[in-house]
């Protein structure tokens, strides 16, 4: 190859190289959120670049889950069903959890009481979320409400690790206190 | 008159000062009061399995275990009972593993005489031989002519102040004389219950219910055994239960009705062996077990009998134990609606709630959606208790109920006095509904009794009527005056349970909670947990009250069980086995008597 070739094809992938921290640092200011993060990873600002960037997330709120329930079982929500792998935001308190660094925890309606982990005796009420998030983080307070936004997966799971059984669970993008 | 010759006076020195001597003791060994002496408990290497002083009905199976964790392991186990080897006594063959843990185990056994049995058993290890003996006590007492049903009425945490406190606002008190008593309290024997596990001072429900139905002493969270050191919450060894029994030896006919998830502690305890109460599902599937499956069974807990495909079940295969139910030819219901339609079938599964049946005052006072949900048509324990004697009373062979009162509890845990209360008095009323048949069916024994009891208790009242708020408003001696509950319509149930002076009631023990001493609209948690710790929920209290600082660990955010002797109260025939102070396992011993059960023959 000449050396004009050579020398501009690495100006040109210096160029490159020097570009892609600045996509990382850029994407902040297009990302919009409020108040400061519980998290700043790779997950948040890979979410300008999946198929849903620019999706408006639905608001969902717990009484929304479930339309009917009876001793014969729970029935999921048509709004839940048509939601299936959708970007939604929920409100709710981060239950205590397994293990203090976690990658998931349980989003309730109102505080929990009794850590169902903890206790042998006690068990999670039927209108749970479970949260999965990409990296482990510590646990945070349990007495104000976080707001959680990601995408939706509704059916029956059980966690590999824990046991942990899930009908409702949502990936996490975001998790910030309420407002 | 004074004769003069034939008094002592009259006798030798010798002989008045042996009779001073024999006066003066005799007088000083009337003055001192022996005490028998008592060591602290000591754990022996050797844990033999039924444990010390344990009390069987005779011919009642259990397995006898023995754990041995001596200095160096042993190499033989050797095991008497009443000087005759246990293989010999038994009939059977044991299982000696030799270990870090040593274990010798004989399985479904029973002992065949009235009296006392001495178990001696002999270790021999490298280092030399250890020995332990215990004793055991079998009973084979039947009254003369036996009862044919038994209904054993368990208010969960219903200490005498639960009782109070309902009688209070059922029935009402004037001028110091109460109007009126709890149907409960209207019983001719009383006696006092100590309440107290193998392992525990102060106790859980899975154990004193166990108590109550296999007669033995049991360890925290287990039912029907007795706990080993292993880890596997279904190998410990078990001892028969009443279900067991009265199916076995007499055909008869049971039933287990609550307000809780059908699989919680108590009515689990009537059935199930396991160490872990917390099996919700291992319990729900016994049920089904011809041994010990009751031919009644209403309450909660729904979500341990759907398969796990269905929202909201909580178990961990596909089994469908409501399909399984029916399969034996069970009629089922999910509310009262359907209840009150099944009319008198041979076998009656009743789930009326997922998880526990919410609590009177919500069912049928304020009846919130917000509280119920989807589950506006739930029955009343009067409602399941009046069916649950409709279809049991068809056996000849009698039958045996437990019906429980089980939110009594748990609105305690919570701090709930009121929404506790309701429930006693729905309780008192299911008693009610057991009295109205005994009284056309002479032979039906009842008892009424709680299984541990609560902290909770009335100091006064309280009222905000001078403008005092908080602590300054509780109102004792002379000061409280009376509440002003009242009850015009009739149904027994107070027609305000907020009204302006109501009782002061406060908790022995507690986390940290905010105290306004209001009627909570929506049921509450007084604490939540916060990093670990419980810390005061100020829902309770959006407008401010007292912080009290909590005097149990942080980590638990619930009121706890204390370990006051609790009353029961009984009647009809065999009754007269409950007087005085007894243990909790004397309640297995007096229902069994009365009932004549002899585990030595099977009914045919």
């Amino acid at each position: 190859m000449s050396k004009l070739a050579k020398h501009i094809s690495r100006v040109f992938l210096a160029m490159m190289f020097a570009y892609l921290p600045l996509c990382w640092t850029g994407q902040d200011g297009t990302i919009p959120y409020s108040g400061s993060s519980l998290f700043c990873t790779r997950a948040e600002a890979a979410s300008a670049w999946w198929p849903w960037q620019g999706e408006q997330a639905a608001s969902l709120e717990f009484s929304e889950l479930y339309s009917g329930a009876s001793s014969l079982g729970l029935e999921l929500s048509a709004k839940l069903e048509s939601l299936k792998g959708k970007k939604v935001q929920i409100s709710g308190f981060m239950a205590p959890p397994l293990k203090p660094t976690i990658n998931f925890f349980v989003l309730t309606k109102v505080p929990m009481s009794i850590c169902p982990f903890c206790s042998t005796d006690a068990d999670w009420p039927n209108d749970i979320v479970l949260i999965k998030l990409a990296k482990p983080v510590t646990a945070l307070p349990f007495d104000r409400p976080i707001t959680v936004t990601g995408q939706l997966e509704v059916g029956y799971q059980m966690d590999e690790e824990t046991g942990f059984i899930s009908l409702v669970r949502i990936v996490a993008d975001t998790v910030e206190e309420a407002n | 008159m004074y004769h003069p010759k034939s008094s002592v006076l009259c006798l030798s020195r010798f002989f008045r000062l042996l009779v001073a001597l024999v006066l003066v003791s005799s007088l000083m060994s009337g003055m001192t009061v022996s005490y028998a002496a008592y060591n602290a408990p000591e754990v022996s290497n050797i844990n033999i399995m039924p444990i010390d002083r344990a009390k069987f009905l005779v011919g009642q199976k259990f397995d006898f275990e023995i754990e041995v964790k001596t200095e160096s392991p042993a190499s033989a186990i050797e095991v008497m009972i009443n000087g005759v080897a246990a293989e010999v006594f038994f009939g059977k063959q044991g299982v000696t593993k030799f270990d870090k843990m040593s274990t010798y185990r004989i399985d479904q056994v029973a002992l065949p005489k009235s009296g006392k049995v001495a178990v001696a058993v002999t270790v021999k290890t490298e280092t030399g031989i250890e020995k332990r003996t215990i004793n055991y006590e079998v009973t084979a007492d039947k009254i003369g002519k036996p009862a044919k049903n038994v209904i054993l009425i368990i208010g969960d945490g219903m200490s005498l102040p639960a009782r109070q406190m309902a009688r209070i606002l059922s029935k009402g008190i004037t001028e110091g004389k109460y109007n009126d008593l709890l149907e409960m309290e209207k019983m001719p024997n009383l006696a006092l219950i100590t309440t107290s596990g193998s392992d525990s001072l102060v106790t859980d429900s899975a154990n004193s219910a166990s108590a109550y139905a296999t007669g033995q002493k049991g360890a925290v969270n287990a039912m029907g055994v007795y706990a080993d050191s292993t880890k596997d919450p279904f190998d410990d060894p078990k001892v028969e239960n009443i279900i067991e029994l009265a199916k076995r030896t007499r055909g008869m006919a049971t039933g287990i009705v609550s307000t809780a998830n059908i699989t919680d502690a108590t009515p689990a305890a009537m059935l199930a062996h396991t160490r872990k109460r917390s099996e919700l599902n291992f319990i729900a599937q016994e049920m089904l077990n011809p041994l010990h499956r009751p031919d009644v069974i209403l309450g909660g807990g729904s979500r341990q009998f759907l398969p796990k495909s269905v929202p909201g079940s909580k178990r961990t295969d596909e089994r469908n134990l409501i399909e399984e139910f029916k399969q034996q030819g069970y009629t089922t219901a999910i509310t009262k609606t359907e209840l009150k339609q099944v009319g008198t079938p041979d076998k009656l599964l009743g789930l009326f709630q997922l998880d526990n049946m919410d609590v009177y005052m919500d069912r049928e006072v304020t009846k919130n959606p917000a509280v119920l949900g989807n589950f506006t048509d739930q029955p009343t324990l009067m409602d399941m208790t009046k069916t649950a004697i409709d279809v049991l009373s068809k056996n000849k062979n009698g039958f045996f109920l437990m019906v429980e009162g089980a939110c009594i509890d748990k609105q305690l845990h919570t701090m709930d006095w009121q929404r506790a209360t309701y429930d006693t008095i729905e309780m008192d009323k299911a008693v009610g509904i057991a009295k109205e048949f005994a009284k056309k069916n002479e032979d039906t024994l009842i008892i009424v009794v709680a299984d541990h009891s609560h902290g909770a208790s009335i100091t006064g009242t309280y009222h905000e009527l001078d403008g005092k708020t908080g602590r300054e408003a509780v109102r004792t001696y002379a000061d409280a005056g009376w509440p002003t509950f009242a009850d015009v319509d009739g149904d027994g149930f107070p027609d305000n349970p907020n009204p302006s002076v109501t009782l002061a009631v406060q908790y022995a023990n507690h986390p940290d909670y905010i105290e306004n001493y209001k009627f909570q609209e929506v049921p509450t948690s007084p604490a939540i947990m916060a990093n670990g710790k419980a810390i005061a929920n100020v829902k309770r209290s959006p407008q401010g009250g007292d912080l009290q600082v909590g005097n149990t660990p942080a980590s638990d955010p619930s009121e706890v069980h204390s370990a006051d002797d609790v009353p029961l109260t009984a009647q009809g025939p065999g009754a007269d086995y409950f007087k005085g102070v007894m243990d909790n396992t004397e309640v297995f011993y007096g229902m069994v008597r009365a009932l004549g059960l002899d585990g030595r023959t099977d009914k045919k």
